[in-house]
């Protein structure tokens, strides 16, 4: 057994000092240590501590950059859980939850969201995340559906049929808004936008809708964590120790596209934090998945608040979305991992 | 009386409406080491894939302690029965003692931890393949040799009565392969488990099984003592190459192919 006792301070570190910048910078800069402060004043017993921010330093502070950031821990536990549950899923440390078809279908329900101009929303959220929400399930389903061959869903199938099933939801998407009756493009301006990525806006509303979700089939997944360590050692090994592998990969892979496809439709296709953060946190918390999962949930949230602050303070007051800053550091990233570890050599 | 721990009766599956393995009848008893040799693509790994209870019969039925594999729970397959499959390699970094602890996922609950019994049948199996002073290792790191006594480990930490192998000493070298044999038959003779292994290597095979089972074309076309199966005729026959057989360490058979190109010279040939 590895000794986790420093992993866990390390990631609570990174975690407390994420929420304080998330909470300080933007547009407007609020001092990090009030900012603490005023966190710490809310706690019972310790409302002495209040620094007293002015009240347009309130709203920003808790109205507006708090809810966001809740979002953006809970979209980044999402997506790293969901890239977990791939990786061991395809034994393929390079796998990530876009590999089932979740980021495609959910970007065609999106367009078809926005072109139909559903305006009419669930709970005040507007019809393009329940649709992209919706789409992504149902590309999941068919990925799935699509790959059974007598009874059984080889990791081979899965994986090309994940591929082209994502080429062909992406083609429809594409068709769906070239053919559109919308002279103005504004139909394509707010697709590409919602491809990119963004958790700027969000509300309270967008938090409770996606907390059940994140929490439930989060917390399930977790209790999989000794199946995952013994499905990474393939199908067959899994079997003979006693898994039930055609069960226990049908219920991980429904946990990790609900993860993923609640994640992707708040925010939007949000790259790179589902293939980095679990192959970081492999490195550092070792791979079996009872350690592995919580630690790259508390990273994967941690990583896109630090993002975001990236996104907002970068060219300010323009907001760049964050999957644009996920993606641009995240991809030379990888690729430095990929060339410091020598077992890729093939 | 004999008892049968493990048996196919009539046994065909294949893959994808392929008949691999056509109309088997075997029985392994217990105590016992059997060898499955025959040539590749004879339906050896079916066989064994199929008593594993992992391919499902298309006719005929596999018996475990006299209970059909198809009413049985995976767990408790898994804890009557320890599969040692054809050598891989693992795509994470997991050390040598978490590879051999996952031998215990049968045993345990989703959220139960390790007990003092786990611990010691994981001590143990790590113990008899002398596997322990590897246990901090990434199993990445390994040789193939060490990988397989690993893997022999974990099947160990199930602690299954039964044990099959699938040519636990391909790609070793012959002190690696000696050295694998060596311990199943400790297994064997020390610890009572039943072992069925599929072997490559005849001499091998030869040396240490008590049986033999030869299989070709998704039969099996011969079952005794191994100077009953490996005589030369059948031998020629199977694997479609001239031997000769001549005793060998402990009077057991010794398998030497002939080579169509170096010994079809006439005898007297002083090249």
């Amino acid at each position: 057994m590895r000794g986790n006792g420093p992993l866990w301070s390390g990631l609570a570190v990174v975690l407390v000092a994420s929420v304080i910048l998330s909470l300080s910078f933007g547009a407007v800069d609020v001092p990090p240590l009030k900012v603490g402060l005023a966190l710490l004043s809310r706690l019972p017993g310790l409302a002495h501590l209040d620094p007293g921010l002015t009240d347009g330093q309130q709203t920003i502070v808790f109205d507006l950059r708090l809810p966001r950031l809740v979002l953006a821990l809970l979209v980044g536990a999402a997506l790293a859980v969901a890239g977990v549950v791939m990786q061991a899923f395809f034994q393929n440390p390079m796998a990530a939850p876009s590999i089932i078809g979740v980021s495609s279908g959910a970007s065609f329900g999106a367009t078809l969201a926005v072109v139909s101009g559903m305006g009419v929303g669930v709970a005040g959220l507007g019809g393009v995340p329940l649709a992209a929400f919706v789409g992504a399930l149902l590309a999941t389903a068919l990925v799935y559906v699509l790959s059974r061959r007598g009874g059984r869903t080889p990791v081979g199938v899965l994986l090309l049929t994940g591929v082209a099933i994502g080429s062909l939801m992406s083609a429809l998407a594409a068709l769906v808004l070239v053919t559109g009756q919308d002279p103005a493009r504004r139909d394509l301006d707010q697709v590409v936008y919602w491809m990119l990525g963004s958790v700027a806006g969000k509300t309270w509303t967008h938090v409770l809708v996606v907390l059940p979700y994140v929490g439930i089939a989060g917390g399930l997944t977790w209790l999989f964590g000794r199946d995952l360590n013994v499905l990474t050692l393939g199908d067959d090994t899994a079997w003979y120790l006693g898994l039930n592998v055609e069960h226990v990969r049908l219920i991980l892979l429904a946990l990790s596209s609900l993860l993923a496809a609640a994640a992707v439709a708040v925010s939007g296709v949000i790259g790179f934090i589902g293939l980095v953060v679990p192959h970081l946190m492999r490195i550092i918390a070792g791979p079996d998945h009872r350690t592995l999962l919580p630690a790259s949930a508390l990273a994967g949230g941690a990583l896109l608040v630090l993002a975001d602050v990236v996104a907002r303070t970068l060219a300010a007051p323009t907001e760049i979305p964050v999957g644009i800053i996920t993606s641009l550091l995240g991809a030379p990233f990888f690729l430095y991992l990929l060339h410091r570890r020598r077992e890729y050599a093939m | 009386m004999v008892e049968v721990v493990l048996e196919a009766r009539g046994l065909r599956c294949g893959y994808d409406g392929r008949e691999v393995v056509a109309g088997v009848d075997v029985a392994l008893r217990r105590g016992e080491f059997l060898g499955l040799i025959g040539p590749n693509g004879s339906g050896k790994t079916t066989l064994l894939r199929a008593l594993a209870g992992r391919l499902v019969a298309t006719a005929g039925e596999v018996l475990l302690d006299g209970a059909a594999m198809r009413s049985l729970r995976r767990r408790d397959v898994a804890r009557a029965l320890a599969v040692v499959p054809q050598l891989s390699s693992p795509p994470f970094e997991f050390t040598v003692g978490e590879i051999v602890a996952m031998g215990r996922t049968p045993h345990l609950g989703r959220l139960q931890p390790e007990g003092p019994d786990d611990r010691a049948a994981i001590d143990l199996a790590m113990a008899l393949t002398n596997v322990g002073p590897l246990a901090e290792r990434p199993v990445t790191e390994l040789s193939g040799g060490e990988f397989q006594r690993v893997v022999i480990a974990r099947a160990l930490a199930q602690e299954a009565p039964v044990m099959l192998l699938d040519e636990p000493a391909a790609h070793l070298d012959i002190g690696h392969q000696v050295e694998i044999f060596d311990l199943l038959l400790r297994l064997n003779r020390e610890e009572q488990r039943s072992i069925l292994c599929v072997s490559h290597d005849l001499n091998l095979a030869a040396r240490y099984c008590d049986r033999l089972i030869a299989m070709t074309d998704g039969r099996v076309c011969a079952e005794g003592s191994p100077a009953e199966v490996l005589t030369e005729e059948r031998v020629s026959q199977l694997y479609g190459c001239a031997v000769r057989i001549e005793p060998g360490p402990g009077g057991r058979p010794n398998v030497s192919p002939l080579s169509a190109a170096l010994d079809a010279a006439p005898a007297g040939d002083a090249r």
